[in-house]
């Protein structure tokens, strides 16, 4: 097996994983505050990209460019669902929080097949096939692009929890909900707010993902499962968990693909998942609590 | 959705329960209008298989007019969507039949067909399965199950002659080939035949360096292009599905890879709408050697005819495969009908066993079942994308254009 | 009689004739009710009874599954013959799970997704098995199905309705003895408070093995169904994370930790999921996807108005317990 080849891959795992991880960053930060966890993660992503495919396909707008308003609608809608649905479900046992989102995610799956159809929406800008070349290695424009996104977004997710007043008020909810309320913090509303959030990350990595992946219908599940390998292994609310164990993720299925049949290879993920549950639950970059 | 606003929320309750209460009332429907024969077509129009589920539909949704002037034969569609779920096919089939269906017509799915095929064999009421390509389901000993489609084993043994064929025309001789394949129901199937096969058939003279199976959910094929890029084959053997078709296709261009070309031996994916539109000119030469309609024949005027005035804006080489089968599925019910002027179910199934339509719309021999209930000889074709169209390039009797191979632009390596 | 058996007999009884009155439809409508509510019952013990909370039991329906159906499909041995080893492996399986989470401490959500891990890392596990056909799927041999043939689980719908009806009611009567039991108590007390339970000197972690031992080896038997049922068996089928969803829905609609809530529960939403159908369909609004978003709502509705389920506040109004 040569250098180049595994190089090639590798890289190509890395970035991917990146933008993943950002995608989990949303579920590790809802968790990590709200404490559910959100089973329409996946779905809810796939209604980003359907906003960036038709956004592109009726103003011809860059999916890079479509992450503003994207992000900015999937703010008010992630606030209003928390507001006005899961806050009812905060004291709920799992069980009941979980279905509550499966049937949201339902609801999603088959209200985004009546409002568009079976068919696949994808877009198509120039840089999407191009690649800058080093040598015999050869990286994916658009994936290295997605990637930079994901980065920053993550940075300034991360900004914003560690230097403004709410972001530092939304930390001390999920420290201790008790004592946030006895100092008078409106819990409820900073939920929302957090679900929010964490809906922009959905957000802007979907907006990113359509230059990788044509959007169906049929999509969410499969990514929600994906965010949910990615924060265990990270550590469920962690965000610098979330993004490092995206990357783990993107290498370890990419290199293992050419190790075993790729057809296996998210075999390594579930597989890293379980150990990674059973020996370090908190996860590899997440605080016991 | 303009109808939708008739339904208000108490009305809609009432027909809710309304449903419920009917639906478990033991209503065994007189079959007592044999004027008419009840088709119950079962098909996955949402769920994982929703796309292709709606474009077989558009097949049986021109059937009835196309057939009544053809047989002057009336026929009644009752159509049911299974989710692309094989429990919810099961309880369809069952409501199908007791609504007074008299002959299934369906699912384009093994697994779905497997079940339905059972609630069909209990209730004596023939199932004539569209598209469907396990061997196994007309090799479970059933009576009244049938199939005008070609196993995955006729698939792969057509699909390699047109290779064959492919490199005849062409006069290429390609010595090493990248075998790339969907790793789920049907891939399966295909390499399991691949395997078998190919070994047989020496007069291709290529061999296959290495054989790569990936995931049928994946989202990233960078690892699998990588690796395939890497065996320098001259050309990729490609069994897909469609979405991971266009991943695929997309990914070569990023590793800048160009092979000879890209060759099906009889898979799904390159010849479909959503290929060309997101993929425009890069859809240009893959080749899939599929079951297929003869573009010449006299019937498929007539079905495309009827198939622009339901779907203007759509092409019926992109649905023609979904399309040509499930009509194909449909004629052999009605043909079966006016045969045994009767819409009982035996007498149905006994019709169906004698069919012999010569006068079709895909290629190969006449509709004949063999004693196991299955349709020999159906023809593929080797279907190029020349101009952003599926063209039939061979066998030369049906073909509409010259094949191109290898792809313009091929430097070898 | 108290109401609770009162209600019991009636609903025993129009189960019994209920095949003579329906028809093929309704029939096997009420033959995947009692599917679900036998497989709920059987998460219920992990769940309801002692509070572990599991989102992949697709995992024992699946290994039940292909381990009665391999033995039929290479050794030709019947179902009740590959019943045990279908229970011990399933139940086996469910203790390395239990052993390996409880020993290290994983609870809750976080054992959720642990059990979701394995699920999937079996389905694509058993996608290059090539014993049990791989993707391509393992296929029953279909005989004559016009008789009775009990050993092979062969023959009419009504045979398989009678099969699951009475797994059904054993499962019941297992349920409600286990509850009675000594287990039973430990478990509710560990379900309520495990650190409380510890310390009065109940062995939690023996317990909470035992409680999913007993849930997948029942919801194996259901596995050995599914097999003969279909007569065919792909991963992508019965491993799936929507199986596993199925199995969820019956006891958590019903009211997870009663014994009728499963029951009720699986009526509640295979009736309703099959009662959209037809109300959009005589409406005549039959978009593809219509359907699932009709489910969806109803099912948000239900969990978000009835928290505890539909059977406690049912049971209440009813006078039982």
């Amino acid at each position: 097996m040569s250098f180049d080849l595994v190089a090639n891959v590798a890289i190509s795992g890395i970035l991917t994983g990146l933008v993943y991880g950002l995608m989990a960053l949303g579920l590790s930060v809802i968790f990590g505050v709200v404490r559910v966890v959100n089973f329409a993660h996946g779905q809810m992503m796939s209604v980003a990209m359907y906003a960036a495919a038709l956004l592109f396909a009726r103003f011809e707008l860059d999916p890079f460019l479509a992450v503003a308003p994207v992000a900015v609608a999937f703010f008010v809608l992630g606030y209003a669902l928390q507001a006005g649905l899961i806050n009812r479900f905060i004291t709920r046992p799992e069980h009941s929080q979980f279905l509550l989102l499966v049937a949201v995610g339902l609801i999603l799956v088959n209200g985004l097949l009546m409002a568009f159809g079976p068919d696949a929406r994808s877009v198509q800008v120039d840089y999407q096939l191009e690649s800058f070349e080093f040598g015999d290695i050869l990286i994916d424009k658009a994936r290295a692009y997605a990637a930079g996104l994901a980065i920053v977004t993550a940075l300034l997710l991360g900004g914003f929890f560690r230097f403004t007043w709410t972001g530092v008020a939304i930390r001390a909810c999920a420290d201790n909900y008790f004592a946030a309320r006895v100092v008078g913090l409106h819990v409820r509303r900073l939920y929302a707010l957090t679900f929010g959030l964490g809906a922009v990350c959905v957000a802007v990595a979907g907006c990113a993902l359509t230059l990788l992946v044509d959007v169906t219908p049929s999509l969410g599940p499969h990514y929600t499962l994906l965010a949910f390998v990615i924060v265990i292994v990270g550590g469920l609310g962690s965000m610098i968990g979330a993004l490092l164990g995206g990357v783990l993720i993107g290498v370890s299925e990419a290199v293992g693909g050419l190790l075993i049949s790729p057809s296996a290879k998210s075999m390594l993920s579930f597989g890293l998942l379980i150990v990674v549950l059973l020996l370090r639950p908190q996860g590899l970059f997440g605080r016991r609590s | 959705m303009a109808r939708s606003q008739g339904i208000d929320r108490r009305s809609f309750t009432t027909a809710l329960a309304a449903g419920v209460a009917t639906s478990l009332l033991p209503l065994r429907s007189a079959r007592a209008q044999p004027a008419k024969l009840k088709v119950g077509v079962i098909l996955p129009r949402s769920g994982t298989l929703g796309l292709t589920g709606q474009s077989c539909q558009k097949g049986a949704d021109l059937a009835p007019g196309v057939i009544k002037e053809l047989l002057g034969v009336d026929l009644e569609l009752m159509n049911a969507d299974f989710e692309s779920n094989v429990d919810t096919a099961r309880t369809r089939a069952e409501r199908l039949i007791q609504d007074g269906a008299h002959v299934l017509v369906g699912p384009f799915d093994s697994g779905a067909a497997a079940a339905i095929a059972q609630v069909a064999e209990q209730r004596g009421v023939p199932l004539i399965i569209n598209i469907a390509a396990a061997p196994q389901i007309t090799e479970q000993g059933y009576r009244f199950v049938f199939r005008n489609f070609q196993t995955a084993t006729e698939i792969v043994k057509n699909g390699l002659d047109l290779v064959g064929e492919l490199f005849q025309a062409t006069h290429t001789a390609p010595t090493t080939a990248v075998y790339m394949h969907v790793n789920d129901t049907f891939g399966q199937a295909m390499t399991k035949g691949i395997t078998a096969i190919l070994p047989q058939r020496t007069q291709l003279g290529f061999k296959i360096l290495d054989d790569i199976g990936y995931d049928p959910a994946a989202k990233d094929l960078t690892v699998e292009v990588s690796r395939a890029k890497a065996t320098k084959a001259d050309f990729l053997l490609l069994v897909s599905r469609l979405n991971d078709a266009v991943l695929l296709r997309r990914e070569m261009v990023k590793q800048r890879w160009n092979p000879m070309g890209i060759v099906s031996p009889g898979s799904p994916g390159m010849y479909e709408e959503q290929y060309f539109k997101s993929l425009g000119k890069l859809s240009e030469y893959s080749i899939s050697n599929v079951p297929w309609y003869n573009p010449q024949a006299k019937l498929t005027k007539l079905v495309e005819k009827a198939f622009l005035k339901q779907n203007p804006n759509d092409k019926l080489v992109f649905h023609g495969l979904n399309v040509g089968f499930t009509f194909e599925a449909i004629l052999v019910a009605a043909d079966a009908f006016k045969r045994a002027r009767s819409t009982d179910p035996k007498a149905l199934a006994e019709a169906i066993r004698q069919t012999n339509i010569t006068d079709k719309m895909t290629l190969g021999g006449p509709i004949k079942f063999n004693a196991k209930g299955q349709v020999e000889g159906i023809g593929s074709a080797c279907v190029q994308n020349l101009n952003q169209l599926p063209t039939v390039v061979l066998p030369s009797a049906a073909a509409t254009a010259k094949p191109v191979f290898p792809t313009p632009g091929y430097k070898k390596t | 009689m108290s109401r609770a058996a009162l209600l019991l007999t009636g609903l025993l009884a129009v189960a019994l004739v209920f095949p003579w009155l329906a028809g093929g439809y309704a029939l096997s409508v009420g033959t995947l009710i009692l599917y679900f509510a036998y497989t709920s019952q059987s998460w219920n013990v992990m769940m309801g009874f002692a509070g572990q909370l599991s989102l992949g039991h697709a995992l024992y329906v699946g290994i039940g599954a292909y381990a009665a159906g391999a033995l039929f499909y290479h050794f030709g041995i019947g179902p009740w013959a590959g019943l045990p080893l279908a229970v011990a492996l399933a139940a086996l399986a469910g203790v390395v799970i239990a052993c390996l989470a409880f020993r290290f401490g994983v609870s809750g959500v976080y054992f959720a997704l642990l059990t979701i891990a394995f699920a999937e890392f079996t389905r694509i596990g058993f996608d290059h098995v090539s014993w049990t056909g791989g993707p391509g799927g393992m296929f029953l041999k279909v005989e004559q199905r016009d008789s009775i043939d009990l050993v092979h689980l062969r023959g009419p719908p009504a045979l398989y309705y009678y099969v699951m009806l009475a797994l059904t009611a054993g499962a019941l009567a297992l349920c409600s003895r286990l509850l009675g039991s000594r287990a039973g108590y430990y478990w509710r007390a560990i379900r309520e408070n495990e650190e409380a339970a510890q310390a009065l000197g109940i062995n939690v972690f023996r317990w909470k093995v035992l409680a999913m031992a007993i849930s997948a080896g029942m919801t194996a038997i259901s596995g050995v169904f599914f097999a003969f049922y279909n007569n065919s068996l792909f991963p992508e089928q019965v491993f799936n994370t929507g199986r596993s969803i199925e199995i969820v829905l019956g006891s958590v609609i019903g009211g997870v930790g009663t014994l009728f809530g499963p029951i009720f529960g699986a009526a509640v939403f295979t009736l309703l999921s099959e009662g959209a159908t037809e109300a959009l369909r005589a409406v005549g609004w039959e978009i593809p996807g219509s359907k699932g978003v009709v489910y969806g709502v109803v099912l948000l509705l239900v969990i978000v108005f009835l928290p505890q389920g539909i059977w406690p506040p049912l049971a209440r109004r009813l006078g039982i317990r």
